[in-house]
């Protein structure tokens, strides 16, 4: 589903060269659910960014369900984007002035279905996220909870192959993050790749398997494979 | 997509309305100030007669030889001609339609006693005139050739002064005394009034038409004075007789050529009526002449103010000023939009969608800046009033094309003014949404 091999990027200044990944490969699985930890400044979501597609690297090889990006336009790497990658972000992101529902449709309205499609997976996407009797709420009458359900589903309505999330309950209090958590992994059961970027060893270890970032590059530990049943039974 | 486009402009309007209300102002006052100078302008310049502008021509002719004199202009030629040159002009035929014309007064004295006799002003001119320049008849007609020849006592009066005289009724064959002659009305005009004036700008472009008209032929007989302009090279001239020889010049003649050959053969007849008068000893200098149309006769007589093309000018700067004062807002709405653009970027927009999306906001923003700019041009025309005459006034009104004007302009300088935002907001890289976090 997600190949990277060997790649590297370079931010450059005049005056430095910085290496935010260096001879990185990781693969990802279809339907596995990888967590990406690391410490600060590890380069997790360079990692995270250039995997959606929202940058691009400097050397090595990226290929996303079997198409290699490298050298892809704007135009098709926003289309592969669309079509493919669900994302989930650490603040939610939502559109303030869109209400659920309208946030929900931004992916699908760029993706060009008709109107009934378009109702029709947002009906679906909300129930599957337990909102759907707000969907005429705007993301400021919810908790943080359900703003990040309401990003869940949006990332989910145009079913994606691969779910990028960055932190996805950093901003949640262990309640509602116990809540995401759960609906990630529910997602998971039903055969969704995710790769989740997270620094908290507790979530890291709700994965299916864990790959550690260090300066840039793979540790040991990513080679670890990892029990779903067996982690839960470590928290 | 476009409608859904529109739907996310007016929400993003509505989401801060004060600098919205900032650009919509910036803009509409913008537009305002140059649609007021630009209707005025308009108006000023407008063709008069615009299916025949092409074909009507003014002829000069250099009757007063080099040397400085006060009324000359750059080329050293009058903008009338004396009465010898006119006739000959007329005597020739060498333009298929053809009328001498000057500006005449008359007092006329109402068949109802208890109207008091009033001043008219008039025209006398050859019956060509009503044809050529297309001048509409409510009763009656013009007068003909024969008229011409013969002197007649005939005129046609204004729509205004046969519902003053006549109240309104069919007036063709009733008398009315001018100067103490009673003349027979032979034809009632609609409504006319071509603006600019062009058949004689001498005396004043935007002037009200003339209240009525006879033959040319009959003012001469009767020794009408030119109530126009009459300029001469030396000394005035001595009596009715002595303006006759004179080389004041005091009537305006036009001719028709249907044709660009007929206007070049006409030329090259007036060019040969210069040589044949220097030859004969009559001109002094070198022949020179000159065969305007309409529209280059306007021109040549500055009709148009250069005030009124420096006002449109600095309108138009001020407008300029606007928009960029709009750019400047809409930069900093779009660039604080950077975040909703990053995620628009993330969830499938590229760069042409999120240009598009902005464009059609920047022209939403165009629109509603129009139609501010156009109640403000109304506003301005009507604050104007007490600084234009009565004549421009009534060509100064928003019409339709106005309208259409003035929101494309608003549309396309907004649209204009939103092209470096827009491509800053297309610029915005969605991975810095989430290194932002």
């Amino acid at each position: 589903m997600l190949k990277m091999t060997h790649l590297s990027k370079v931010y450059r200044t005049e005056v430095v060269e910085t290496y935010a990944l260096r001879d990185f490969s990781i693969h990802v699985r279809e339907a596995e659910f990888v967590a990406v930890t690391g410490p600060s400044g590890s380069g997790k979501t360079t990692f995270l960014t250039i995997a959606g597609l929202l940058e691009e690297f400097t050397g090595g090889a990226y290929q996303l369900d079997g198409v290699d990006v490298q050298g892809l336009s704007d135009n098709a790497r926003s289309r592969l984007r669309n079509e493919k990658i669900g994302f989930i972000f650490q603040a939610f992101n939502l559109i303030p002035d869109l209400d659920v529902a309208d946030n929900v449709e931004v992916p699908l309205r760029y993706r060009g279905f008709g109107a009934a499609e378009r109702r029709r997976r947002i009906q679906q996407s909300l129930e599957r996220v337990g909102l759907a009797a707000r969907a005429r709420h705007y993301p400021a009458e919810l908790s943080g909870g359900q703003q990040q359900r309401v990003a869940i589903a949006r990332a989910l309505a145009g079913t994606p192959r691969l779910l990028l999330a960055d932190e996805p309950t950093g901003n949640l209090d262990t309640q509602m993050a116990r809540g995401v958590m759960e609906l990630l992994e529910e997602l998971h059961r039903d055969g969704a790749t995710i790769v989740m970027v997270t620094h908290d060893p507790e979530l890291a270890v709700r994965a299916q398997r864990e790959v550690h970032i260090v300066d840039g590059q793979v540790v040991d530990l990513a080679a670890q494979p990892r029990l779903m049943a067996g982690a839960r039974a470590q928290l | 997509m476009i409608n859904y486009y529109f739907a996310l402009a007016l929400r993003s309007l509505r989401r801060n309305l004060v600098l919205t209300i900032l650009m919509i102002a910036a803009i509409g006052v913008g537009i305002g100030a140059s649609m007021t100078t630009l209707t005025v302008f308009r108006a000023m310049s407008a063709d008069p007669i615009p299916d025949n502008s092409s074909r009507l021509f003014a002829p000069q002719i250099d009757s007063w030889g080099p040397g400085e004199h006060p009324t000359s202009s750059a080329d050293k030629l009058e903008d009338q001609l004396n009465y010898a040159d006119a006739m000959a002009l007329m005597d020739a035929h060498a333009a298929p339609r053809q009328s001498a014309q000057y500006a005449v007064r008359f007092a006329l004295t109402p068949a109802n006693a208890q109207l008091m006799p009033f001043k008219v002003e008039g025209r006398a001119n050859y019956a060509d005139f009503f044809s050529m320049f297309e001048v509409p008849f409510q009763f009656g007609g013009p007068w003909g050739a024969s008229e011409d020849r013969s002197r007649a006592p005939v005129v046609v009066i204004s729509h205004e002064l046969n519902d003053k005289l006549f109240a309104g009724a069919n007036s063709v064959g009733r008398t009315i005394n001018l100067d103490n002659q009673d003349y027979r009305v032979i034809g009632v005009l609609k409504h006319w009034a071509p603006m600019p004036r062009f058949y004689d700008v001498t005396n004043a472009a935007f002037a009200k038409t003339e209240q009525a008209f006879i033959p040319f032929t009959r003012a001469i007989d009767q020794r009408m004075s030119s109530w126009g302009n009459t300029n001469c090279k030396d000394a005035a001239a001595q009596g009715w007789e002595g303006l006759l020889v004179s080389n004041c010049v005091w009537i305006q003649v036009w001719v028709e050529l249907p044709t660009p050959a007929a206007a070049k053969d006409y030329r090259q007849w007036l060019d040969n009526y210069a040589a044949e008068q220097q030859r004969s000893g009559r001109f002094q200098w070198p022949a020179h002449t000159q065969l305007r149309d309409v529209r280059a006769w306007l021109e040549y007589e500055h009709v148009v103010s250069d005030e009124a093309r420096i006002m449109v000018l600095v309108s138009f700067s001020f407008l300029f000023v606007c928009v960029l004062n709009a750019m400047g807002l809409m930069l900093a709405k779009f660039m604080g939009r950077a975040a909703d653009i990053g995620v628009r970027r993330a969830l499938g927009a590229n760069r042409r969608a999120i240009l598009t999306q902005c464009l059609i906001e920047a022209g939403v923003l165009g629109l509603a800046g129009g139609l501010l700019g156009l109640a403000l041009t109304g506003l301005g025309l009507l604050g104007l009033r007490s600084l234009l005459s009565e004549e421009i006034l009534e060509l100064t009104h928003l019409d339709l094309p106005d309208v259409g004007i003035a929101l494309v302009l608003a549309i396309a300088a907004t649209v204009l003014a939103g092209l470096y935002p827009t491509w800053r907001a297309a610029q915005v890289q969605p991975a810095w949404q989430l290194k932002a976090q």
